[in-house]
């Protein structure tokens, strides 16, 4: 178990007050200047160093996406850091604790990241949903202006640095990087064709970068502490410390900041108070929100919560939003509860994922109630084949792999509901 | 191989090709079809379609876009090998086959009374991907569908949003009206606010959409494309020469689309040119007529209308020929033929506005419509493009685009593109400075120069006004003519040496060819000769019956001075004749035989004596002459634009009440606007 110096975010339960003042208390912007002198390349050569990877699903390497940057800068073009909070994924909620308790691990995290990459300005793009949340960071945001901590020669570090908060209107998916950007243009948000990527041509036109919060937030640290104190955590290649939102039927649900690689088990035991009704009660797990599939219990039972090892078990470790089921859950019903929420986040640009999300959804819902033929358990695979990987951005993948997952692991639960149903067998047209 | 081009494989043939070029362009170019739905070639890329899937060998594990893919981001091999595209692998033929199903899971199977049947992208690319069964057992969604007005048609449930219809509204016409509402699968595309298109350019979309949503509301449910006959042909509507392809079923045209050409209309349509066609069924003068004692206009035969202009005409008498709007060079020559040798005379210039005899360089100018892509100035001097010339209006709303700078001097008109406005008066143009005049120099500009400046009395002058400023910024110069027949006149000197208005005071006899937009005073002797029943015809004393463009072949020249062969599409209406027949005839009863008997002989002739227009579709380019002196006063003078009706500008325009319902549309719609300005 972490020990609690070793946590990166000490207010995550805002336990203490979120100030500028509580915050300076608790180590945060203690001597940014002195850091930043060690230079540009210095700070990303350090991430690199730390292996952090990107926190908002893909597990991008920050580093090396930084390290993008200069390649496409040119005189004249303004590079953008921008932070993408716009949490939506069902299950994840790490974001809202950074945003509502932490402010200022992110605001500092922007001025560090802004400065490797070359950016003098900071975009903030907050979920609709989150108004307590934007408030915060605005106050934050606000009284780092106030100190001199933003604007000119932030912090005294001799970098501009800005910082905005846009606030979304509430689309899924617009926590998508490319349309995140086209929604902060003022456009619908519907994603981009990459190439190119927004580190060659992203907000207006300009190289930008698309963080995840929490990939922001934990930059201070490390650069304070060392990139060799943060790899120690997690098996390699999956190092550091992570936020975990745990949720679903556990006796305590709730987001904690744990190592990498920390087993499954340990994290609902010892976190979550447990599942409910024990552990022998507990039927699947979604390790990582809501769009990777999902872990049976045998598996669960060794689970490790790194990219590495739940990739091996064709699931993700996504946002690290684990979602407990347990024996009294309907399965399919919970699977297509997913597929409904893709369905209705679909932005509708393109074919496989506009016309697909809705048939997945409806093949489900007769999946629940097993009015349904065998074939269609194939059929719906395939169509989950057909848009998975053909679509413009990953939201068609994630639409299809919670389904994937269920029929890799609960097959026979679909199948004995089909069989019950005596009207099963539908007629052909 | 220079640099800047690559290698690159594609189905194992190894091709090199501009990197900037995407994988879609390179398949064209090696003649390699890839199915798409989105993708145009004259339009932004959307990529939605997802149906040009390609394999990129060793890049990541799923399909690509071909039509979004530049060659240029392709990696290369470990070893620098030229990367791979497969374009017919299995992984391809899955992916498209997937994609195929999905558009189809939600399109009506109703493809039997769908207009767009035959000449469907989906049905065509169904036939290549699409499966004989449907796995979708869930009930299909229907869309309302959208009023867009008068010309298009919607059938929205069999909309696959690939929105090239809000792309071209958006990006060509230039006039934001549609867009793509909702989300998901129940995204839909609509008018905004659920109005009713404006652009004069809308029956495009039609031709876009490459299903049976949008279709053409004047053309519903007539024919099949496969029962129509088709002609490629010119379009007379404006001075673009837009090239057409008229399809008739029978004796009747039933609708008019573009043909490509790159250098006038690339592949649009202005709508009057696209649904002018039933003013040609209607208003028809289908025999000849004779006024009679008692003032009316009565049916007679051809012999008696004949005799009647004869027992008018004798080498003394002094006759006028005028040309209108919609006339062919062939018809032109061979009433000058006649005019010559009666010592008669001929003009062209109705409507006033003066064009300098023998100086192509004025009445032409010296830039072609292509010219355009490359200003980076443009001046508009008495023109309103949007109105006179849509097409050419998209292509300088492209230039704008691209960042062309463009200036307005005459009345203020309401573009598809910002401009800045000078002022009404030519000599506005000297609040440009000199600063900016020096930097001209440097730069492709580009002098549009409309027929509403050459109006009046100030017209001979205002000309030369524009060609001193034409040379002071060493601009090119395009004269934008509104008449189809106009550079034709002009090139064969279909001008008189007194103007029109004192060449119709002098002439005993006016033999009129088609005008309908000036009134004849009392007095001469009116022969008209045309095909519809319009003012002309109202004020003549004989009417010959012609044939309209669509009935007989002829050459047109259009606005850059570009000669272009129409064709006849179907036969003339009653005993109506080919106009170039009539005069034939004409000539033989008055006694002076023109020296032709067929249309090969008269163009022979023709091409001989004019041999620019010989070189069909090719513009030539023009000598240049130095401007003359001019009184100065002409820079004071007030322009004002020459079309004041869009939609009724010629005889064939106002006999359709397609085109009428537009003009009162658009009239309904300014009156609208101006009660919102109050």
């Amino acid at each position: 178990m972490l020990k609690d110096e070793d946590r990166i975010f000490s207010n995550l339960y805002g336990m203490k007050d979120r100030s500028l003042k509580s915050s300076i208390r608790r180590g945060h912007w203690d001597d940014t200047a002195r850091l930043m002198k060690k230079g540009a390349a210095w700070v990303v050569a350090e991430i690199k160093e730390s292996g952090l990877r990107g926190r908002g699903g893909a597990g991008f390497p920050t580093g090396l996406k930084w390290s993008f940057m200069p390649k496409y800068q040119e005189s004249g073009k303004p590079s953008y850091l921008v932070i993408n909070a716009d949490e939506s994924e069902p299950g994840t909620c790490k974001d809202r604790e950074i945003l509502r308790h932490e402010p200022h691990s992110l605001i500092e995290g922007c001025l560090f990241a802004g400065f490797a990459m070359g950016a003098h300005t900071a975009y903030i793009y907050v979920r609709g949903e989150y108004i307590r949340e934007r408030e915060s960071l605005q106050i934050a945001i606000d009284e780092a202006y106030d100190q001199g901590l933003l604007g000119k020669n932030a912090a005294s570090s001799g970098w501009s640095f800005d910082v905005f908060v846009h606030h979304g209107a509430g689309a899924y998916i617009c926590g998508e990087e490319t349309a995140l950007l086209e929604s902060l243009e003022g456009k619908k948000g519907m994603p981009r064709m990459k190439p190119p990527f927004p580190a060659m041509a992203g907000l207006y036109g300009c190289p930008t970068t698309v963080n995840n919060v929490e990939s922001i937030a934990v930059v201070p640290t490390i650069l304070r502490r060392g990139s060799s104190w943060f790899s120690q955590f997690g098996r390699p290649n999956n190092a550091g410390t992570k936020l975990f939102c745990l949720s679903g039927h556990i006796n305590n649900p709730c987001v904690v900041e744990e190592e990498m690689s920390i087993p499954l088990k340990e994290l609902i035991d010892k976190h979550g108070g447990g599942v409910s009704g024990g552990w022998s009660n507990l039927k699947a797990v979604i390790p990582g929100g809501s769009s990777v599939p999902l872990l049976p219990a045998k598996i669960c039972e060794d689970a490790l919560m790194d990219f590495d090892w739940l990739k091996e078990q064709k699931s993700g470790l996504g946002t690290g939003a684990v979602i407990v089921m347990n024996n009294q859950t309907d399965i399919v019903k919970a699977i297509w509860r997913l597929s409904k929420f893709y369905k209705h986040e679909s932005c509708g640009q393109c074919t496989p994922c506009r016309e697909g999300t809705g048939w997945m959804m409806r093949v489900m819902e007769r999946f629940i109630s097993g009015n349904a033929d065998l074939a269609e358990i194939d059929s719906l695979l395939e169509v989950s084949k057909q848009v998975e990987g053909h679509t413009i951005c990953a939201l068609g993948d994630a639409a299809a792999w919670p389904i994937q997952g269920l029929m890799r692991h609960f097959r026979h639960e679909v199948e004995a509901r089909i069989k019950a149903n005596k009207n099963s067998n539908i007629a052909a047209e | 191989m220079s640099d800047n081009l690559r290698k690159v494989v594609i189905d194992n043939v190894e091709i090199t090709v501009n990197p900037a070029l995407t994988i879609l362009q390179a398949c064209e170019q090696m003649n390699k079809e890839v199915p798409r739905f989105c993708y145009h070639e004259r339009l932004s890329i959307a990529g939605n379609c997802r149906m040009c899937l390609v394999e990129v060998v060793g890049g990541p594990p799923k399909p690509m876009a071909s039509c979004a893919l530049q060659i240029k981001d392709l990696r290369p091999g470990p070893n620098g090998e030229s990367p791979v595209i497969k374009t017919n692998s299995d992984m391809v033929k899955k992916a498209r086959e997937g994609v195929m199903e999905f558009l189809l899971i939600n399109h009506p199977l109703d493809c039997p009374i769908c207009d767009q049947g035959g000449e469907c992208d989906l049905q065509d690319q169904a036939l290549s991907y699409g499966v004989d069964f449907s796995r979708y057992r869930e009930p299909k969604r229907a869309a309302l569908d959208v009023d867009l007005g008068p010309l298009v048609e919607t059938h929205m449930t069999r909309c696959i949003s690939c929105t090239r219809c809000v792309r071209f509204i958006t990006e060509i016409a230039g006039v934001p009206e549609m867009g793509q509402v909702g989300r998901g699968e129940t995204s839909e595309i609509t008018s905004y606010l659920g109005q009713t298109l404006t652009s004069e350019l809308q029956g495009n979309i039609i031709d876009l959409c490459p299903v049976g949503a949008l279709t053409s509301k004047p053309y519903a449910f007539s024919a099949r494309p496969w029962e129509l006959t088709k002609t490629n042909t010119i379009d007379v509507m404006d001075a673009l020469g837009s090239n057409i392809r008229v399809d008739s079923k029978g004796k009747r045209i039933l609708r008019i689309i573009p043909r490509n050409h790159d250098g006038i209309n690339e592949e649009w349509l202005s709508d009057k040119s696209r649904f002018m066609w039933d003013g040609l069924n209607r208003q028809r003068l289908d025999r000849p007529y004779i006024r009679n004692t008692s003032g009316k206009l009565e049916e007679t035969t051809w012999d008696l209308a004949m005799t009647a202009v004869s027992e008018k005409c004798s080498q003394e008498t002094k006759i006028l020929a005028i040309c209108g709007d919609l006339i062919n060079v062939e018809t032109l020559y061979a009433a000058k033929k006649l005019m010559v040798s009666f010592k008669g005379k001929t003009e062209c210039r109705i409507g006033g506005s003066y064009l300098p005899p023998g100086d192509r360089g004025a009445y032409v100018g010296t830039a072609s419509i292509a010219d355009i892509d490359t200003a980076e100035r443009i001046f508009l001097i008495g023109t309103n493009p949007r109105i006179e010339a849509p097409v050419l209006n998209a292509r300088i709303r492209r230039a704008w685009l691209r960042g062309a700078d463009i200036k307005l001097v005459g009345e203020p008109a309401e573009l598809t593109f910002e401009y800045q406005y000078l002022g009404a008066k030519i000599k506005d143009l000297g609040k440009l400075s000199e600063k900016f005049l020096k930097s001209n120099l440097k730069k492709n500009s580009l002098i549009i120069l409309g027929q509403g400046a050459l109006l009046g009395l100030h017209g001979p002058n205002i000309m030369q006004a524009i060609k001193e400023f034409k040379e002071k910024t060493k601009s090119e110069l395009l004269t934008l003519h509104v008449a189809a027949s106009r550079v034709g006149a002009m090139d064969l000197d279909f001008v008189s040496d007194i103007g029109f208005d004192s060449s119709i005071e002098w002439s005993e006899v006016v033999l009129n060819l088609g005008v309908d937009d000036y009134d004849i005073p009392k007095g001469p002797f009116v022969v008209y000769q045309g095909s519809h029943g319009d003012r002309g015809a109202e004020r003549a004393d004989v009417i010959l019956p012609g044939c309209a463009f669509t009935e007989e072949p002829g050459t047109f020249i259009n606005t850059e001075g570009r000669p272009q062969m129409a064709f006849k599409a179907c036969d003339g209406v009653g005993e109506a004749r080919e106009n170039w027949a009539i005069l034939r005839a004409l000539s033989d009863r008055l006694g002076v035989p023109l020296p032709f008997s067929s249309l090969e002989e008269l163009r022979t002739q023709l091409f001989q004596e004019n041999p620019k227009i010989a070189s069909i579709n090719e513009v030539p380019s023009n000598s240049w002459l130095a401007p003359r002196k001019f009184s100065k006063e002409c820079l004071n003078y007030s322009l004002r634009t020459v079309i004041e009706d869009h939609y009724l500008t010629n005889p064939i325009a106002r006999s359709s009440v397609l085109l009428a319902q537009l003009s009162r549309n658009n009239r309904m719609v300014k009156s609208k606007k101006e009660i919102e300005n109050l």
